[in-house]
Order: structure tokens, then sequence, then C-alpha cells
């Protein structure tokens, strides 16, 4: 039954990622006072594009063909760790939540190096870009995760996450810390306004668009979707951990519907405030993210050491 | 019987070393064998014919060559039978040997920890005798004679491997320093370019001042023991004092050794420089002696831990492992880059210690074994993926004539199998997941985690920004692994040289690094096998091992509590197949969608060179100014102006240097005090023998009134 609910949860996530870029869209249209498309043209999108004949540069090797499969695949793997609408999944014990920062770092890996495989001046660019600002990142995403670990004293994220549920609303200065340093994470890892534009193909801006410039077809989709896929993760990582009141603690239909309620209501909020803040705050320079990224780090550091210095229990 | 394994491996390598100083004695050979034909006619017709035959001029090297390598690979098999055998029977096997001083004969001690050494040291030896006959073919044209090489490396693994036998401070010296000369001989093998030579000096230099610091740190033990069986000096109880200076001194001499900053500077300079099969042992085995040295003075002989000791080599870790992963970033030769790399898997184990010793010296037995475990899975991971790379640096070195990564570019049409398996080379070593070097790196992460069990503040809020500087580390380190290989195997070849490299031919020669790729795959999978091992060693060095480790059997991995924390690769990989199986048969079953081949977008100006690809500098530019204080760097642009207003650029030349910290910051000044103290004395040398006269009589007055 367990195992059910873990597959079935895998493919709502899987599902409900286009829908939730298409969410987005529409909210920062509607504030940018411009007619917005529907919400499920991320589905027509991804369909326009499997059923095209992909391009491939001449020169390309068979790592290039074959990455968007691994970058879909890590991407899909990190969903099925991170509760959705249930805890308690058997999924979540055998991989953690620092294997999932992992399947990140792998998908990441694979997609720097088809940048890098056509030979193209873009492709190294955006390469070396996404490098450099997820090796920043990454040891700010897990100062954040590392001070819900150590509250929950655990790192199977299904288990933090019930442990969080049970202890009840408990303002944590912690918590509020690794908050805004996973936000910011977020943005920067899912290349979101400040740090990468994901409309824009203008050269000197893009990060991931430079890397994927060669892609198209299903090739593309699938890195569309994983990039989706992995917006979606963020946001329902930053809505669970936090907020995690209404996921469901036993299998039951009710309890399960209304989880997957409560976390489209969560995600819909959050889909809201990323609109908001990317109409109101415009594109860093590339060398002004090192400081967003300290900072986020900074609120890491803080949080950890507010959990260690106020909460921790001796 | 566990015994004899580890002497076979022992004796096997030196006999490997004796039978290529016969490469130079063709001819007395074909004399002897006169002579013995002549003596023994009849019996001798078969063997005859056989012995001519493989004394013909031509097929003679050839020969020498693979048997010298095949006693070398059998030494490796020993020894890893040896090592898995005391692992498995978990047992402690002691011996004495009569060399040596008459009242010090050699003691010999073959244990969990020895063992778990001796099993790295038997696959890389094993992984580089399958590679080394196709890989000093290359010499046979240079005046370099192969005896010489093939004598100091059989010495060079002799010694490696006494050392982990050796069971008295005196004995261990010796390995030691057989250990150190052999491989200086090894470093110096190309010794008519002066930069080698230079290389190899400073090696020997930092080898024998490490020596130094390591028999004094056995020297403040024995001086409180009665003798230098380590048996005796397990027994002593030094007071903190002592046995803090007697922990600086092992720091020091081994992690000169090991490559910890700030004393690693010797290991860019000269990995590049040995033969690449030689760089491989020294860096994937070598260091690994260090470390065994470490553990074995600071966990078996000193007894007692102190946390400050931890906290010490968790923030040498931490200094090594963001410097060197920084350093490697910036290096374009292949072989250098891998060398800083090393420093910084070194940085990374020395942190894990750091951890274990914390937990150990604050009563948490349990969580330092955890941390001991860490620190040894992630030398045998180091050891099996740097191996491989190191090989496969030799192989691209041999194709392409380069070590520059700058000049190579598109090899994985060229090498495609050369190319995979640097490829899970790479992968292992920029820890991602399903790889080997991710489990030891959860591994540690999940040591620091259990932070909350101490009751000291400082180490509550040190630990976890370790922590944090770890995951950068890896992070840095999958950038720069990204870098390698993107510049070496992807895009468009750089050079000449590299567009017309091609795959190697030899089957053999790729087998070794093919093994050291194949138990990466295996380790990945299940780890539980190698981390069952390790248990024992923990063991019996901690009296204490993970309790919950067979509890979920070889599957999970779940190092505390099954509630804490836990990974199964196998389901994960499981899980990844069906993913990517789903998605490529889904989106493949239209016909229609065939892939087309074209030409890549070049802002439809036409023609892509080769040199509008990012170079290496290019991709490490954000990181380079963003770290900008890391390094000494000295970056020139020269423009060649000309045209009308002297306004049009003809040529650009760009040059970029990049300097570790360390010279100018330690090893200068020393270097200038030994040497403004070399004046000081000399000033007493005049030259004038009334002078020395008088010093002679001085002397006499001197001694005579120290006997009355």
């Amino acid at each position: 039954m367990s195992w059910l609910i873990a597959i079935v949860q895998t493919l709502l996530f899987v599902a409900l990622a286009p829908l939730l870029a298409g969410w987005v869209k529409y909210c920062k249209c509607r504030l940018q006072n411009r007619k917005s498309p529907s919400l499920v043209q991320p589905y027509r999108d991804l369909i326009k594009l499997t059923h095209k004949q992909p391009v491939v540069a001449a020169q390309a090797s068979w790592l290039f063909t074959i990455s968007p499969y691994i970058i879909f695949s890590a991407t899909v793997l990190a969903a099925t760790i991170v509760p959705l609408i249930a805890v308690d999944l058997p999924t979540s014990a055998s991989a953690d939540v620092i294997v999932m920062v992992g399947f990140f770092a792998f998908a990441r890996f694979f997609l720097a190096l088809a940048g890098l495989d056509i030979g193209t001046a873009f492709g190294g660019m955006g390469s070396s870009r996404e490098m450099t600002i997820s090796s920043l990142a990454e040891p700010a995403m897990l100062m954040a995760i590392f001070t819900l670990t150590m509250t929950a004293s655990t790192t199977n994220l299904s288990i933090a996450i019930d442990h969080v549920v049970q202890e009840g609303l408990v303002l944590r200065p912690s918590f509020v810390f690794a908050l805004f340093a996973l936000m910011l994470v977020a943005i920067a890892e899912t290349g979101r306004v400040p740090v990468d534009n994901p409309a824009t193909h203008l050269e000197l801006t893009m990060i991931h668009e430079a890397m994927i410039l060669e892609y198209s077809g299903r090739h593309l989709a699938l890195i569309e979707w994983a990039s989706q896929l992995k917006l979606m993760l963020y946001g329902v990582l930053i809505a669970n951990i936090f907020f995690p009141w209404g996921i469901a603690e036993s299998f039951t239909v009710p309890a399960l519907a209304y989880g997957l309620f409560a976390i489209s209501g969560k995600l819909a909020v959050l889909g809201l405030f990323l609109a908001i803040s990317e109409t109101l705050v415009a594109k860093m320079r590339l060398f002004r993210v090192q400081e967003y990224l300290g900072f986020a780090y900074l609120l890491g550091l803080l949080g950890m050491l507010s959990h260690i210095i106020l909460e921790a229990s001796r | 019987m566990i015994l004899g394994f580890a002497y076979g491996a022992v004796l096997l390598s030196f006999a490997s070393g004796l039978l290529a100083l016969l490469m130079n004695q063709r001819f007395m050979l074909l004399e002897l064998s006169r002579y013995w034909c002549k003596k023994f006619p009849d019996r001798s017709g078969h063997y005859r014919s056989l012995l001519e035959n493989s004394l013909k001029e031509r097929r003679y090297p050839h020969l020498l060559r693979q048997a010298v390598f095949l006693l070398l690979g059998l030494s490796g098999l020993f020894a890893a039978a040896a090592g898995l055998s005391v692992l498995v029977v978990d047992t402690v096997v002691t011996d004495q040997i009569a060399f040596g001083l008459p009242w010090l004969p050699w003691h010999v001690r073959f244990d969990g920890l020895s063992g778990f050494f001796f099993l790295i040291i038997g696959i890389a030896v094993s992984a580089v005798s399958l590679y080394g006959p196709g890989y000093v073919h290359a010499y046979d044209d240079s005046k370099h004679p192969f005896a010489v090489l093939g004598l100091f490396t059989g010495l060079f693994v002799c010694g490696m491997l006494l050392v982990l036998l050796a069971d008295d401070a005196f004995f261990f010296m010796i390995a030691w320093e057989l250990m150190s000369v052999a491989s200086y001989f090894l470093v110096a093998f190309q010794h008519e370019n002066p930069a080698n030579r230079r290389a190899a000096f400073l090696y020997l230099l930092m080898a024998e001042v490490g020596a130094l610091a390591i028999i004094l740190a056995f020297g403040i033990l024995a001086s409180f023991a009665d003798g230098f069986a380590f048996d005796a000096l397990r027994n002593v109880t030094l007071s903190t004092h002592w046995a803090s200076i007697a922990f600086v001194l092992a720091l020091l001499g081994f992690g000169m050794k090991a490559g910890l900053a700030p004393v690693h500077v010797w290991l860019p300079e000269a990995h590049p420089v040995a033969p690449s099969h030689i760089s491989a042992l020294m860096s994937g085995v070598m260091l690994k002696v260090a470390l065994y040295g470490l553990i074995r003075f600071c966990y078996d002989l000193l007894g007692e831990l102190q946390w400050q000791w931890g906290v010490t080599l968790l923030i040498v870790g931490t200094i090594s492992a963001l410097g060197g992963i920084l350093y490697a970033m910036m290096q374009v030769n292949l072989k250098r880059l891998l060398a800083y790399s090393s420093v910084e898997n070194i940085g990374m184990i020395a942190m894990a210690l750091g951890l274990s010793v914390i937990f150990k010296a604050t009563g948490h037995p349990q969580l330092a074994a955890l941390g001991l475990l860490a620190a040894l899975f992630h030398a045998f991971n180091h050891a099996l993926f740097k191996n491989l790379m190191f090989l496969g640096a030799g192989i691209i070195q041999h194709r392409t004539h380069e070590l520059n990564i700058d000049m190579m570019g598109g090899l994985i049409r060229r090498m495609p199998h050369t190319s995979k398996l640097f490829l899970v080379g790479c992968m292992s070593i920029s820890s991602l997941p399903l790889f080997n070097g991710f489990v030891s790196e959860w591994l540690a992460f999940q040591t620091a985690l259990q932070v909350s069990v101490l009751d000291n503040g400082v180490l509550r809020s040190l630990i976890p920004v370790a922590a944090a500087s770890m995951a950068l580390t890896a992070a840095l380190a999958a950038a720069c692994f990204v870098k390698v290989f993107g510049m070496m195997f992807l895009g468009k070849s750089r050079s000449r040289h590299s567009d017309k490299a091609h795959e190697v031919k030899d089957k053999v020669m790729l087998a070794g690094p093919s093994l050291l790729a194949g138990l990466c795959f295996l380790i990945r999978i299940f780890p539980g096998l190698v981390i069952s091992l390790i248990n024992r060693v923990a063991g019996q060095l901690l009296g204490q091992t993970l309790p919950n480790d067979t509890a979920l059997g070889w599957l999970w991995l779940a190092p505390v509590s099954t509630k804490q924390a836990s990974y199964s690769p196998l389901l994960v990989l499981i899980a990844a197949l069906i993913a990517g199986c789903i998605s490529f048969w889904y989106l493949r079953r239209n016909p229609a969608t065939v892939m087309r081949r074209a030409e890549p977008w070049d802002c439809g100006f036409g023609g892509l060179t080769p040199r509008m690809q990012y170079s290496c500098h290019a991709f490490a530019m954000p990181l380079r100014r963003i770290f900008a204080k890391a390094w000494i760097i000295d970056e020139q642009i020269d423009k060649d102006l000309q045209g009308a207003l002297n306004q049009e650029v003809a040529a650009i030349r760009y040059q970029l240097q990049i300097q570790d910290h360390s010279w100018p910051r330690v090893y200068q000044p020393i270097a200038q005090g030994v040497g403004r103290m070399a004046e000081q004395i000399g000033r007493i040398q005049t030259g004038n023998i009334r002078v020395y006269l008088g010093y002679s009589f001085v002397t006499l007055l001197f001694m005579l009134w120290v006997i009355s």
C-alpha cells in the first residue's frame, strides 16, 4: 500500500509540475498587466516538442543524446524522495535528503557536460556559470537543510516532516532563518529572476538557456520538464518542511485528498510569491550572485547557530 | 597462512624489482644458458629452444617486461588476498623476523587496519601491473633504462607493504625510508629535464623532513617506554603535553607524506613528472600509507585521544580540502590537477578522521567508529578512482603527447573506451549519488550531523560549518571535473595531436583501468561489502563497531539507525533505470521523430572554430573572480596595436600565472632563514689553519674537562 502511494505521489509530481510553471507564468502576466497564456500551455508545449523531430548538432557525441534522459530520471528520482501528499513513505527510506541534493548535482553534472559537448561558446558559457552558481548554492542549501535535520535528528525527509507535524506550531528562530535561506537558494537553483531569467535568450545573461541552446524536440521537452519538476520540488520542500500541516499521516482516502488539496493551496501561494518577487526585482549582474548566495549561506549559518544556542535540548 | 600471503606479496614485489635488473644482462644470460646446455645436454632439448627463443634480441625485453609486471601483479593479488583474509577472519597475527639490530628483531603484526590497507595496495598494484607493460613500452626508444624503473617500482611496493607490517619503530622507519627513497628515484626517472630533478629533490627533502618528524614522534613515546616495539609504546601513558607534542610531530611527518596543506607542495611538483603508473601508485596508494601511519600512531599507539587534536585535524583537513580543490580548478596540466585533487581528498579524509577523534575523545565510541568508517571508506574509494584517473591520464598522454587540458578536446569520439572509463572516474570523484565517492561523503555528513550529542558549544557550531565546507568542496569538485571531462573529451579538438589521437589497441592496457572502474561500479551498488570489512577494523581499533550494520543486510546502509538515515543504492539504481527506460521508450516509439543531424547554431556568421570554445581558464573564470584571494594571480593581456590612430588590435596575448600562497608565505621565509643561519655559521669558517687548530685545541680542552 505504502509503495503504491509512493508511486502515485511521484506520478503526481511529474504530472503537476508543468501546471505549477503555468500558474507562475499566469500570475506573472497578470501582475504585469499582460494577457496570460492558458494554465495548460506548458503541457501543450511539451506535447508539441515530443512530436517534433529532434535536430542534433553534427559533432554531438552519445553523451549529448543520452543526457536528457539522465537529467529527467535523476530529477524524477529526487521527486520520489520528497513527501508530497503523505509522509511515512518507503521511498524516503531508500534515499535521504543528502541523496536528494546529490541527484540535483547528478542532473546538473550531465547538463553541464552536454553544454560543453557541441563546442560552441554558448554551451561553455552556460556550463561554467551554472557550475559556479550551483557550487555556491549547494553549501547554503545543505546549511538550511542541516538545521531541519538536526532539529528532527534524522536526514530522512519523511520522518523529519513527521517530526515537525508532531511538534505542532512552535516558533523556532532557526526555522525562520532556514526558510529564508532555502528560498534564496531555490530561486538560484531553479534559475529564476534575479539570478537567471528563464524567459531570456539574450546571450550575455543566459545561464540555463545557454546550456540547452542546441537541444530540440523530445530532448528539449525532457529538459524543460525536468526544470519544471525541479521548481516544483523546491516549492514542495519549502512548503512541506516549514508549513507541513495538512499532509496526510495515514493512508486513507480523505486524508490523502486533504493532503493533495493542502499542497495545491500551498504551492499556489508560493507561486504567487515567486511571481510577485520576479515582478518587483530586476535581474542581477552575474558577479553579484556570489553576494546573494553568500547571504543565503549566512542565513543558513545563523539558523544553525540559533538552533545550537537557543533550541538544542541541553 | 595469512602471514604467508603477506610475506609472499613482499617477496614477489622484491623479486619483480630484482628481475628488472636482468634487463641489461641479456648476454650474460645467453652465456649462462649455453653453459647450462653443455653441462646437462640430455635434459635440455625442450627448454633450450624455449630459452634461446626468449633470449632473442627482439623478444627478450618484451618478455622480461611481461615477467616483471607479472610478478608485480602476483604480488598485488597476494597482498589483496592477505588483506581480505585477515579482515574476514577478523584476527591479529604477530611474528618476529631475525633481521635488524641484534637486540631488536623485526616485529611483524598483521591486523585489520594493516589488512585493509593491504587490500588497497593489492588492488592498485594489480591494476597497475595490467596497465604497465603497455605503458612502459613507450620508454623503449628513449634512453631511460627499464631496469631502473622496474627495480625501484618493486622496491617501492615492497617498502609500502613492509610499512604496513611493521610492529616496531625501528622496522617501521626502515620500511618508510625504503618507500620514500625508492619513490624518489621513480620521480627522478626522466632526469634529463631540470624541472624533474628539482621536483624530485623537493620531494626527497620533504620526505626526509617528514621522516625526521616521525622519528621524533616515536622518540617521545620510546623515551617513556622500555623499547621500540609497538607493544611497549602502546603501554606508555604520557602526560597530555607530551602526547600533544607527539601528535603534532606525527601530524607534521605523516601529513607531509599524505599531502595535507600547507605541507602539500611536493605533490603538484612530483606527480606530473613521474611516469603515470607511478603517479597512480604514489597518489592512490602511498598517500594512503601515510594516512595509515597517522591512524596507527593516533589510535593505536597514543591511546588516550584529546578532542583538541580532532579539531586540529578537522581544521587542517578543511583547509586542505578547500585549498586543494580551488587550486585544482586553476590547473591546466592534467596530472598537476589530479595531484591537487588528491590534496582535496586527503583533506576530506582528515576531516572525517578529525570528527572521529573528537567523538572518541568525548566518549562516543560508536560515532567515532562511524567517522573512522567514513575516513577509511573514502581512502578506499580515492585509491580506486584516483588510480583510474592517473592511468587514464597516462593513456591520454600516450596518445596525444599532451598533458595540457587546453590542447585536447573531442576525444570522446576518438577514444570511446578511455572516455567511458574516465567518465566513471570523474563521476566518482565528484561524489555523485550512485557512485562510490558519494557513499563515503554521505557517511561523513552523517557523522557531522550527530554533533548534537556533544556538550561543548564551540564544537557544536564548528562541526556544522566544517560540514558545509565539505559540501562546498564537493560542489567545487563537481565543477572541476566537469571542466576536466568537458575540455578533454567533449567539444572540438583544440590541437593537431588530439585530432589525430586514436584508441589504445592494447586490450590488456585498458584492462587495468577497467578493473578499477568495475570495482567503482560494484562498490557503488554494494557499499555494505566494504563497510562490513571496515567495521572490523573499527572493532579492533576502537573496540566498538556499528550495531545496525548487519541488522538491515547488505541492501541498505543505515549507519546510526534506520530512524535517522538510510540509503539503499540498489533500490535507487533500479528506480533510476525504470525512470530512464520509461522515458526512453515513451519518446522513441514514434518513427517519425528520428534524430536529424545538422550544423550547430553559429549566430548566422558561419565557421565555428575550435578556438571559439570555452577554454580551461575561461571555464574557471567566474570562480577565479569570486575566490580571487585564494591564489596569487598574475594575469597579463598584451595587445598589439596598429593602424592609423594605433587603435586596431592586431593580436592579443593572454597570460595567466597562478601561484600557491604557501610558497611566499611558508617556504620562502624558511629557505631564507636557513640561508641566514648558514651565513652566521659560515663566519667561524675563516679558512685559516691556525684558527682551525685553535678550535681543535679548545675542543680538546673542553672534552678533557668533561671527562674529568
